[in-house]
């Protein structure tokens, strides 16, 4: 058997898959937080609540409805994203002119209420959320045996982050945006509606979670718990990227949860912690981040 | 003409905050009081956590309120203390003075290096830090190998005080955390009445005025951090000793939201503030864990409700209400 750093290649490679995979569930809520933060300023602490939103969606859908994943991975971002545009229109907005950290605190509450209300009405225990048919089963590439169905995730998150990339930096909309979160009131006055701008982009990021939480469900159990314990992991992400760049924040993730995938192969222990420890360590050498403007 | 007005408006001021701190002295007599004969009427283990859960708010709101920071790790000052006061009682057979201190001193170590990441960003970073540094210290209580994992340090003895006063009697325990509360409460007083608290307010109001006028921001903010620090471990010291067991609940990222809300509720940057919210909080909880209804849920409403209502909690609007501003109270914010 092939070895590499007295590691068995199997073992390696299966790793880096599972690391690549959380990756692209940090990138993808990443990129999300350092949307709605750009333009609203608001550390969206209900970003993990969302993402299980998506994953519930999907799950309840299908029990109920009988919609299939592929329909899911559609209806549930639109469903999750008209909801965090309704709660963004009606009472986030009321806090835009106050300190940032009382939307922080809000949406922490926000989460806290999702978060208990689903732990609630299906318990605590997680419930599985089979794969698709058409993307069941695995490849053999013959150095490692690759899962089909995690290949389309590390696929499907990264089309989504570029796709997303591409519609900040290269479209019309994008270019509002951007300028809006340079100069509010400039944009404002130059005719552009920045209120319905902020709704769309608050929902925009909370469909984007659901998305990834969609993605998420048949890899993990659906459970009410699932948020947050990924948001804090995603916080520590943030903080090592800095919230200033949408690329930044993408190439952070998929770093980070390749990282986690290897410390798991190295040093078992200490995989819950890596990415805390390289964000304390970031702070200490870089305190802005490593793609971060804002000092 | 201008320094007329001037001096009649500070005179009226120098009256008020009289009439503001006989009010203050009156209602302070008053809880005081109530806190001594408390023990007729309630539970005492009720009555003690609360005490320890108010000492726990004001702590926090020593960051909060007087330096402008919000830190979302206070757990693991708390649940630390906890943690190390529970293992120092009991594997060591320490005496529950020297346990209590060896917790404080514990979490002022924690304090010092979680302070040190995390000040060098601001605002919603700084929480962001602390919440991700938090965490990671939860994860170690996870897996180290003196905090039992799940189980917890279970059956902590109370032991006695000086080696003197037996504490497995509810009254003297009662009395000996009271004693620590008041003590607690009086050390945040003077703090933030000191020089120091004075620089620390004038941080937050401006911290590049702060900056210019001379003063090393950092290492105000670091000392305010560990300040809190400590006085959070205190309580959570006391708490291991009140409860005799040390568990990973008291570590979790939802304590560090609980006393958030303890002191967003009573009034934050208010003294006693903090201590009616972290009332409010454990009486709320003690109610509803007979029945299965969440506590998160109301927790999660009540944050809600204060942050778009009600953001200078109970105290503040006290202070800022008809009768507060007769009484002569100030209240900014």
């Amino acid at each position: 058997m092939t070895m590499i750093f007295g590691i068995p290649l199997q073992a390696f490679l299966g790793q880096l898959l599972i690391g690549l995979i959380n990756g692209s569930f940090y990138a993808l809520l990443s990129l999300g937080l350092a949307v709605i933060f750009g333009l609203l300023r608001v550390i969206n602490f209900a970003h993990g609540a969302q993402y299980m939103l998506g994953a519930f969606a999907a799950m309840l859908l299908l029990q109920y409805f009988g919609i299939n994943y592929w329909f899911a991975l559609v209806l549930a971002p639109v469903i999750v994203g008209l909801f965090g545009a309704l709660i963004e229109r009606t009472l986030l907005s009321r806090l835009y002119k106050l300190d940032h950290l009382y939307g922080l605190l809000f949406t922490f509450g926000l989460a806290l209420t999702i978060e208990g209300t689903f732990r609630y009405l299906y318990g605590a225990a997680g419930q599985p959320y089979s794969v698709p048919p058409a993307l069941a089963g695995g490849t053999n590439l013959g150095f490692m045996f690759l899962p089909i169905y995690r290949g389309w995730v590390v696929v499907v998150s990264l089309i989504a982050c570029i796709g997303t990339w591409l519609l900040i930096e290269k479209t019309k909309l994008g270019s509002y945006l951007r300028a809006a979160t340079e100069n509010p009131v400039l944009v404002q006055a130059f005719g552009v509606n920045v209120p319905m701008l902020l709704t769309l982009t608050y929902g925009l990021g909370a469909a984007l979670a659901a998305f990834a939480g969609v993605l998420a469900a048949p890899v993990y159990q659906v459970s009410p718990l699932m948020g947050s314990n990924i948001i804090i992991v995603v916080f520590a992400v943030v903080v090592v990227g800095g919230m200033g760049s949408i690329m930044g924040a993408i190439l952070t993730g998929y770093m980070l949860g390749i990282a986690e995938g290897l410390t798991k192969v190295f040093y078992p222990e200490a995989s819950n912690i890596v990415i805390f420890v390289i964000m304390a360590i970031v702070l200490l050498i870089r305190p802005a981040g490593l793609f971060g403007r804002d000092a | 003409m201008t320094d007329l007005i001037h001096s009649t408006t500070s005179a009226k001021r120098t009256e008020r905050s009289a009439t503001a701190s006989m009010t203050y002295a009156i209602f302070l007599a008053a809880g005081l009081a109530f806190l001594v004969i408390a023990p007729a009427f309630f539970y005492p283990i009720f009555l003690m956590k609360l005490l320890c859960f108010a000492l726990f708010a004001c702590a926090f709101n020593l960051l909060l309120g007087y330096t402008g920071l919000l830190s979302f790790g206070h757990a693991t000052f708390f649940g630390g203390a906890a943690y190390f006061t529970a293992h120092a009682v009991k594997e060591w057979g320490l005496t529950p003075e020297l346990g209590i201190l060896l917790g404080v001193a514990g979490a002022v170590v924690l304090g010092l290096v979680m302070g040190f990441v995390a000040i060098r960003r601001q605002g919603i970073y700084f929480a962001m830090i602390t919440l991700a540094l938090s965490q990671m210290f939860y994860f170690f209580c996870l897996q180290a190998e003196f905090t039992r994992g799940e189980d917890g340090i279970q059956s902590v003895p109370r032991g006695h005080l000086f080696g003197l006063i037996d504490l497995s009697q509810p009254t003297n325990m009662y009395y000996f955390v009271l004693a620590v509360f008041v003590i607690g409460l009086l050390i945040i007083w003077r703090f933030i009445n000191s020089p120091f608290g004075m620089i620390l307010k004038s941080i937050r109001e401006n911290e590049a005025r702060a900056t210019s006028l001379g003063y090393s921001v950092a290492r105000y903010k670091l000392g305010a951090f560990v300040m809190s620090a400590a006085l959070a471990g205190l309580a959570g010291g006391v708490k291991a000793l009140v409860f005799q067991f040390a568990t990973l609940t008291d570590v979790t990222w939802q304590m560090s939201g609980e006393v958030i809300l303890m002191t967003l509720l009573g009034g934050i940057g208010t003294l006693i503030g903090p201590i009616f919210g972290a009332g409010l909080v454990v009486t709320l909880q003690n109610y509803l864990a007979t029945s299965d209804f969440p506590v998160t849920i109301i927790t999660g409403v009540v944050f809600m409700v204060c942050v778009l209502l009600f953001r200078r909690g109970i105290i503040g609007e006290f202070y800022a209400s008809r009768l507060g501003r007769k009484l002569g109270f100030e209240h900014r914010r």
